[in-house]
């Protein structure tokens, strides 16, 4: 991409204000990465903060030649791949039960969610809105129950939008297991989503 | 024809699920995420809002300590001027650490083992001097411009003390208030003129007449008859002198032929007897 070879000149070139730029371009997208990572907004806010501030200590380090020689965008979800996998198995082995859970993202998303109502439907049929509010919730909540190794690469994919080569440097695979876990993955969504359709279906006939 | 039909819901239903999928990238980030990292990396500083004896003041800091301290009309016109001096932009923090609130309370309250920390890059290292060297002076008590210049060995630069001290960018929390000129009348202050400068030194308990007394009557140094040394007039070990035993000074020539030695907490200087 034309705008990451620029930044990554910037970066070689002016460390400190290249990197204001890189955090006030990318933590939107690596905070949707982290959210549909994690599931939870507040998880999702550590994850991509934690993820720039590795990519900061990284870039102090490097020399400008490897700074301008930068891929930043596959870079820079890489640092995330990984701390949301470390996280994931850290989790893992100290289980925290929350004590707190009407305090937790849900609240926000709920907030976030009529606001992206409102915003789709000035005109009214919030129906529809709230509908389809449902469903991308439900689909959120779905990528969570997939494997790590397919979840990350649908949402790198279908999500953030990203070639396969690049996505093969994310995660460290050849660009053909890549494509599998891709389609391994949606088919997998689909077919959740097409059973819990006929589900509802039938529970309406009954 | 009928046997196509499920195969075109089955493609428009994956066209659905990929558009949903693009969708879930549509999320706000909060905006804690840019400040967070940049205060993080220190690319940016945090600010918050602190009652002080001249009312609210802005004051933002980072990991290396204090860096400005303003007061300001809004949050915007302090971000701008904070801006302006640090070359970094300011974030508004509503939690700032509680150890740094009760560090701040407590040397506010006169507590000079308060642990404050100060970030003083960018500024010369006589300035630094200067600002680090006021801040030595204890609460409650003045030193003239010419003290701050023979401590810190540049004794002629009494005029760039001065300006060191018109340039302070932690006002307050750096006492410049406490740095006064060598007559004894209180001087400039930056942060609100000399009115604000007696408030400040009053809130420390300084009895800002009586030293502005002294100073209009010519007096320099104080000593008390028993003693042996002389002082600046609001150094603390002259305060319990009873005024009978009072004795004064105009200058340091005529209290070191009075036989009369510096003070070892406030350290006025030693005259150079000729001959």
């Amino acid at each position: 991409m034309a705008s990451d070879v620029a930044l990554a000149a910037a970066l070689a070139d002016d460390l400190d204000s290249a990197f204001e730029a890189l955090v006030c371009g990318w933590s939107q997208r690596l905070y949707a990465f982290s959210l549909r990572m994690t599931g939870r907004s507040r998880d999702a806010e550590e994850l991509a903060e934690e993820t720039l501030v590795q990519a900061w200590r990284a870039l102090a380090g490097y020399d400008a030649e490897r700074r301008r020689a930068l891929r930043v965008r596959p870079w820079l979800f890489q640092i995330a791949a990984n701390l949301a996998r470390n996280r994931a198995r850290s989790a893992r082995r100290n289980p925290v039960i929350s004590l707190d859970a009407g305090d937790d993202a849900d609240g926000q998303n709920f907030a976030a969610a009529a606001e992206r109502i409102a915003d789709a439907d000035p005109l009214g049929a919030p129906g529809a809105a709230l509908e389809r509010q449902e469903r991308l919730d439900e689909l959120a909540a779905l990528l969570l129950t997939l494997p790590e190794a397919q979840r990350v690469v649908v949402i790198l994919r279908h999500i953030e939008g990203m070639q396969y080569a690049a996505i093969a440097e994310v995660v460290g695979e050849p660009v053909g297991t890549v494509k599998s876990h891709a389609s391994r993955g949606v088919a997998r969504l689909r077919k959740t989503l097409e059973h819990e359709r006929v589900a509802a279906a039938q529970e309406a006939l009954s | 024809m009928s046997d196509l039909r499920p195969r075109v819901d089955g493609l428009s239903a994956a066209r659905d699920l990929l558009t949903d999928l693009r969708a879930l990238g549509h999320t706000p980030a909060p905006s804690t995420c840019v400040s967070g990292t940049l205060t993080r990396v220190g690319l940016a500083d945090s600010y918050m809002t602190i009652e002080t004896p001249l009312g609210l003041v802005y004051l933002a800091w980072n990991e290396r300590g204090l860096s400005v301290a303003r007061r300001a009309a809004t949050h915007g016109d302090f971000e701008v001027e904070a801006y302006a001096l640090l070359g970094r932009r300011v974030f508004l923090e509503t939690e700032p650490p509680q150890r740094m609130e009760q560090a701040l309370r407590a040397w506010l309250a006169g507590d000079r083992r308060a642990p404050l920390t100060f970030d003083l890059r960018g500024q010369t290292p006589f300035m630094q001097a200067a600002l680090l060297k006021a801040r030595e002076i204890p609460y409650g008590e003045v030193r003239p411009y010419s003290w701050v210049a023979r401590e810190i060995g540049r004794p002629a630069a009494v005029r760039a003390v001065g300006t060191a001290m018109a340039r302070n960018p932690v006002p307050v929390f750096i006492p410049c208030h406490r740095v006064v000129r060598a007559d004894g009348h209180l001087g400039a202050y930056g942060m609100g003129g000399p009115e604000s400068k007696r408030t400040i030194l009053r809130a420390e308990g300084l009895n800002v007449t009586r030293a502005e007394a002294l100073a209009a009557a010519g007096v320099r140094y104080v000593s008390s008859v028993s003693g042996d040394s002389y002082c600046y007039p609001s150094c603390h070990s002259t305060q319990s002198i009873a005024p009978e035993q009072l004795i004064t000074f105009a200058s340091e020539e005529e209290a070191v032929t009075a036989g009369y030695i510096p003070c070892d907490a406030c350290r006025p200087p030693l005259a150079a007897l000729a001959g």
